[in-house]
């Protein structure tokens, strides 16, 4: 028992910490919502040292239900990043709107334990309420401004097809339970490799998919992603696009591989066409897009279809592309949000149209620069960064016997540069539109300072660490 | 004699009840909340028909977890609700258009 909860220190200390700053909410209020903040990151900080392995002694508790490897570790380390980064980017935008609560920073930590029990998640049970934990916090935050109609609507629609996939995901779940017999990943693997798959199984299987591709946005389960990143306020958004994404795609991993790697042949079609037309989609919907908030949600559609075909490779050398590219696709997307929040008019209200960032190189050269980096990084342009993950997943596809996925997939990320590359003309080369009021907020440009530092040139002097970590985390799964 | 069949059909019949809820009702928000609770019991049943089958407590645990967290679901759902009513003065589905591209 003490052993078993060894392995969940990090939920144990984010839980404990989100109580600790719900306590504090409720009895100092708003006026400690920034103290409250940097407490989450501390929080953050102490559960991503008293991640089991990286302390040194992983393993698996309760009885299976809870897998503590250097998968989870991996995976961990870079949701706490990512959700750190979306924490502290906060602050100065709610502060200015006068809406910065103490809740924010709760919420977000309950996020984390939720996303934490997924990525470690051995057992169809755990991974049900990982997912819910996390899906709950995302409701309310995306809600979060609640006098802004927008934001109420964007949370409204977020609940009711975020509902409709867990419903979808769990009744997948009980056919699963039902046809092999066990909720643990490891029995369903022995169950699906005794007797081939059987149709029930198959049902199971495709539901389960069906419910976390919903939580990555691949087609055709992206319809909420655009309403949802356009509407939940600019700091929920980032968040969203990056610690939850990694947290669904590493759960999606380790159900692919371990739960159903007997029925690879099987599930191998469904991520195919899902991360397909998750590229095609992603590529040709955001060409006529006006709002940046939109366009970066069907970017992300499009990041993730890459990653998805990566996944396809179900190899050792697949399932690390992915980790890799999620680790870039983080930095990339929280830095063009990190941008996107600096736009402000000159009386301080947050726009959002492409057409505002007109000739934004003479009016903040800085600015344009970052984001022109960011924009020429997700399109996967070399000498930037963005480049090296899409090759090694095309790098993994191809050596899983699947040149064709691979060539499709590098003609799709050309649709795809056509509207990065569009960003990047409307803002050296149009006639400069009113200036953004200057900004003030030093965190957040140290932040972006930061990101475009690892997307550029730089970055690659950083390939061996990342590439030991995510093989020596992919290696955890076969 | 009624067999893990005649389960499986009925949660099945109530799951594709409760998706078309969802899909087909043009009227009120409050319909579709009722729709996702039917989603969640058809899920239910498949659980605890299956669990009873194999004699195996799991699917009971698991079922009383979903019920669990469908309350939660229900409760957020029904607050966030209200502040869209409060903003809008409407929850009728149609009205649901502020964000469209």
């Amino acid at each position: 028992m003490g052993e078993s909860l060894f392995f969940t220190l990090p939920e144990i200390v984010l839980t404990l910490g989100s109580l600790f700053l719900l306590m504090l909410a409720a009895f100092m209020g708003d006026r400690v919502s920034r103290l409250a903040t940097w407490l989450a990151v501390g929080f953050f900080v102490i559960a991503a040292l008293v991640t089991p392995e990286i302390i040194g002694r992983g393993g698996v508790g309760f009885d299976g239900l809870y897998i503590a490897d250097s998968f989870a570790a991996f995976s961990k380390i870079l949701i706490y990043i990512a959700a750190a980064a979306a924490l502290v980017a906060a602050t100065s935008w709610f502060a200015r709107d006068g809406t910065f609560r103490t809740e924010y920073p709760v919420l977000i930590l309950l996020s984390a334990v939720g996303m934490g029990m997924m990525v470690s998640a051995g057992d169809l049970l755990t991974l049900y309420v990982g997912l819910e934990l996390l899906s709950l916090s995302s409701y309310v935050l995306a809600s979060f401004q609640r006098r802004d109609v927008r934001s109420a609507e964007a949370g409204l629609k977020y609940f009711v097809l975020g509902a409709l996939a867990s419903g979808i995901l769990l009744y997948g779940i009980s056919l699963l339970y039902g046809f092999t017999g066990s909720t643990l990943f490891g029995q369903i693997n022995l169950a699906l490799g005794r007797d081939g798959v059987s149709t029930g199984e198959l049902f199971g299987i495709v539901f389960v998919l069906a419910g976390i591709a919903f939580k990555v946005s691949a087609v055709p389960f992206h319809m909420w992603t655009p309403d949802v990143y356009e509407g939940a306020p600019t700091p929920v958004t980032a968040y969203f696009a990056s610690a939850p994404k990694v947290a669904a795609m590493c759960l999606m991993a380790r159900v692919a591989i371990e739960g159903m790697g007997p029925a690879t042949f099987e599930w191998r079609q469904i991520v195919i066409f899902s991360a397909l037309a998750s590229t095609i989609l992603g590529g040709v919907a955001a060409i006529n897009q006006r709002n940046i908030k939109r366009l970066l949600a069907y970017s992300s559609i499009n990041n993730v279809g890459f990653a998805l075909i990566g996944l396809a490779a179900a190899t050792r050398e697949g399932i690390a592309s992915v980790l890799f590219y999620m680790a870039v696709y983080v930095v990339m997307t929280i830095g063009s949000f990190l941008c996107v929040l600096r736009m402000r008019d000159e009386t301080g209200r947050p726009v959002e149209t492409i057409a505002s960032l007109s000739g934004l190189s003479r009016t903040r050269p800085g600015l344009a620069a970052a984001l022109a980096m960011f924009m020429f990084s997700l399109a996967g342009i070399p000498p930037l960064f963005g480049f090296w993950p899409k090759f090694l997943v095309f790098n993994a596809a191809v050596e899983a016997d699947l040149t064709w996925l691979a060539a499709v997939g590098i003609a799709t990320s050309v649709i795809g540069a056509y509207y990065y590359l569009k960003i990047i003309k409307t803002m050296y080369f149009d006639e400069p539109a009113p200036a953004f009021e200057p900004s003030r907020d030093r965190i957040e440009g140290v932040l972006i300072v930061l990101a475009a530092l690892f997307i550029s040139p730089l970055g690659y002097f950083s390939i061996p660490y990342i590439d030991a970590a995510a093989q020596n985390a992919a290696g955890a799964l076969f | 004699m009624i067999g893990l069949g005649h389960y499986l059909v009925v949660a099945a019949i109530l799951f594709v009840l409760g998706v078309f809820g969802i899909f087909l009702n043009r009227k009120n928000i409050i319909v579709i909340l009722m729709a996702i609770e039917l989603i969640l019991l058809a899920v239910n049943i498949n659980l605890v028909a299956f669990s009873a089958y194999l004699g195996d407590m799991v699917g009971q645990i698991f079922a009383m977890f979903v019920l669990t967290v469908a309350a939660g679901e229900a409760a957020i759902g029904l607050a966030i609700l209200v502040i869209y009513f409060r903003g809008r003065g409407s929850i009728a589905v149609d009205d649901i258009n502020q964000m469209k591209g």
